[in-house]
């Protein structure tokens, strides 16, 4: 975890006091809500169908356990005693008064969080690999780079007013756990044949009415020359972004108007102007490295006698250990994923008392660390496998235990028309239709690996294009509707989705995807995923058995 | 006569009196010193400088600083035009103006200017503004000094918190 210094404390306590008298001057009617909907906004908070919705930061989704406790006694004082954790993992807060957000921001400052750049058109949160630090395949610690890229958008003077919001994903390991592809700028760490730290720079990927999988515009920038390339890439944006129509804002449009090489030309002409003199010192980078408190391990063995015994003796801790644990890179440890999509439940709601007891498991068995993924779930990245029996008992007593991370249950969906302003459908409602469905987790193992994703809109905050099976709602004159697309991925191998066919009134979309996953087990060759099989066979089985009594 | 909010090399925010007059290109040019559009200053401003007149050019989002780039010197005031709030094509042009140009003349904002972004525009190397909003030099030095860290190097040359750091 990144131990804040007195100089990025006061940044936030002078940003909290700002918004306490901004907030003050809108209670006292010297503002309209006109004037004040652009300063509520630089601080992540929205006017939502029933109340106002803030939106905290949770930078790279990592947090210690006195900043989930503050979260959780904020939702228990200022909303309904929970909170919901979003796919660019900050936490939205739905039912705030205004009146009280100078005090939510305080409390969040105390603790060194805020809720800068949630929204508005700036350089957001920056998405990073939830298992940074713990998981073997990583080349370098992405937290690092997210961090120093924290500092350098916050408050930003030449880019807190770009043409559209702005989202940066860094993952540092092979397989891609941040959606890095469809982010406006994707950072994948690589490293050089002559051991030099370095990126990969994926431009203009992005979801929404225009989804795309963005190209890569430089194979390798050395890492040390980060900054002044994004300030070259966001400056050529800034200027040269559409502004006309703010469907057509963001950078994916205009790395796609002018093709990927012809953007990289720009980028690099600019790159070359502004020169070594926008990058930040090595000394600081090798400070926020050190600024990020240790990890120290204990040396153990591969092989934990009581974690085996504990699976012999107990079918569900089996199942769970099964579907919720991922390899650690020291002997002996283990990545817990906490899943947050159990049965019937809206998909990344955690109560209050649910995220103080995670505060209090990361504090007595994963060395005060917690991170949020981009999937809606919270993970121990580092747990002994000896301690793991008493994490899932204590986890299956407060409703956290679902053993379902990856499966079909594990459903991403937007807040949809139950919360949102610009919905058109309900999604959480549909995530709990198949979740229940699925209930059966032997089925749900034997379908193994298969992401569903719904938005209740198309503006694509659920990734339905990047769902292996995409739910997008729809209103057809005034009913509800959902259109299915296959085959997405927002991994390594990311992917659009294609169209299956017709939308589906509500009460056929669980019914439908039973006979998706039908099909699935029927034509699938030895170990393929779902999402193997659409792609060897094409849609075409898959929309046959879906619409075959439609005629 | 007319006043803009000044920031003085000081620090210090004041109201001062605008000798300038802004020119529409369709408008009869007055005595004294002028800001016109760069169209007109591309068309009139060699006559109108030669009149021993003060210049100033206004530059909309969509145009283009490096423009000016060989006529910088002879130019008093670049007004930077906000033609909505949002629009923030003039932070990236005010930088450009200062520190790859390095432009010694006034950068004045112009258009929908809100003291909000007071903070922005000092940082990014505007020193004159016409606030949209009536707000006053003390408001604006409030927003401008509000935090007492900034993150990155930019065109007011304040230590950014690495810096202070070392």
């Amino acid at each position: 975890m990144y131990q804040y210094d007195t100089l990025d404390k006061e940044f936030l306590a002078d940003r909290a006091a700002e918004f306490r008298e901004q907030v003050g001057r809108r209670l006292a009617g010297e503002i309209t809500e006109d004037q004040f909907k652009p300063i509520r906004l630089m601080n992540g908070l929205y006017l939502q169908l029933h109340a106002y919705m803030l939106r905290v930061a949770i930078p790279y989704g990592s947090l210690n356990p006195t900043q989930m406790r503050a979260l959780a006694e904020i939702g228990r004082k200022y909303d309904k005693g929970y909170g919901h954790f979003t796919t660019r993992q900050n936490l939205q807060f739905h039912w705030i008064k205004l009146a009280d957000t100078p005090a939510i921001l305080d409390e969040l400052a105390a603790v060194d969080m805020h809720a800068i750049q949630t929204s508005g058109n700036c350089i957001r949160n920056v998405t990073a690999d939830p298992y940074a630090g713990a998981t073997a395949e990583e080349i370098d610690d992405p937290r690092v780079w997210s961090e120093a890229i924290r500092q350098w958008s916050s408050l930003h003077p030449e880019f807190s007013f770009l043409p559209r919001k702005f989202k940066i994903a860094i993952t540092a390991s092979a397989k891609d756990r941040t959606a890095a592809k469809v982010h406006d700028i994707g950072l994948m760490v690589r490293r050089a044949r002559d051991g030099t730290l370095g990126f990969e720079v994926i431009v203009g990927g992005g979801l929404g009415r225009t989804p795309y999988v963005g190209p890569t515009i430089r194979e390798f920038l050395p890492a040390n020359r980060l900054f002044s390339y994004l300030e070259a890439v966001l400056r050529v944006y800034n200027r040269h972004g559409r502004r006309d129509n703010s469907y057509k804002a963001r950078i994916k449009i205009l790395v796609a108007a002018l093709g990927a090489e012809e953007f990289a030309r720009q980028v690099e002409v600019e790159w070359e102007k502004v020169g070594a003199a926008g990058d930040l010192p090595d000394t600081e980078i090798a400070r926020i490295r050190g600024a990020f408190a240790p990890t120290s391990f204990d040396t153990l063995v591969n092989r934990s006698e009581a974690f085996e015994e504990a699976k012999a003796a107990d079918p569900i801790f089996a199942r769970w250990a099964r579907n919720n644990l991922r390899p650690h890179k020291r002997p002996g440890y283990s990545i817990v994923e906490i899943s947050l999509k159990g049965i019937g439940d809206t998909p990344g709601d955690a109560s209050s008392d649910q995220m103080d007891l995670v505060a209090d498991l990361a504090e007595r068995y994963g060395q005060d660390d917690i991170r949020v993924t981009h999937e809606q779930n919270l993970v121990l990245p580092h747990v002994k496998l000896d301690d793991l029996a008493v994490v899932h008992a204590e986890l299956q007593r407060a409703g956290l235990a679902t053993p379902n991370v990856n499966l079909i249950s594990d459903i991403i969906a937007c807040p949809g028309l139950d919360y949102c302003a610009l919905a058109n459908a309900r999604a959480i409602p549909i995530a709990q239709d198949i979740a229940r469905k699925f209930e059966n987790q032997d089925r749900a193992e034997l379908i193994g690996e298969l992401k569903i994703k719904i938005s209740g809109c198309i503006n694509a905050c659920g990734h339905h294009h990047i769902g292996h099976i995409g739910i997008l709602g729809v209103d057809k004159k005034g009913e509800e509707f959902y259109q299915l697309t296959l085959g997405g991925s927002g991994a390594e191998d990311a992917a659009v989705g294609s169209m299956l066919g017709p939308a589906l009134p509500a009460n056929r979309v669980a019914e439908a995807i039973d006979v998706l996953v039908d099909v699935y087990l029927r034509e699938r060759q030895g170990e393929e995923r779902f999402l193997d099989t659409v792609r060897r066979t094409g849609v075409a089985p898959f929309k046959e058995a879906v619409y075959a009594d439609a005629n | 006569m007319p006043t803009r909010i000044k920031l003085q090399s000081d620090g210090t925010f004041v109201l001062a009196e605008d000798p300038f007059t802004h020119v529409g290109d369709d408008e009869g040019l007055p005595p004294g010193d002028v800001i016109i559009s760069l169209t007109r200053f591309q068309s009139d401003g060699d006559r109108l400088l030669s009149e021993g007149r003060s210049v100033g050019v206004r530059i909309e989002p969509a145009e283009e600083v490096e423009t000016l780039a060989y006529d910088l010197p002879r130019i008093a005031v670049v007004a930077v035009a906000f033609p909505k709030y949002r629009d923030g094509r003039a932070y990236t042009a005010a930088r450009l103006l200062r520190e790859r140009y390095g432009f010694k003349g006034e950068i004045r904002a112009v258009g929908d200017v809100l003291r909000e972004q007071a903070g922005f525009m000092v940082r990014t190397g505007m020193d004159a503004f016409e606030p949209a909003d009536g707000s006053t030099p003390e408001q604006w030095a409030h927003v401008a000094h509000r935090q007492r860290h900034v993150y990155q190097r930019a065109a007011d040359g304040r230590l950014p918190a690495f810096a202070e750091r070392e």
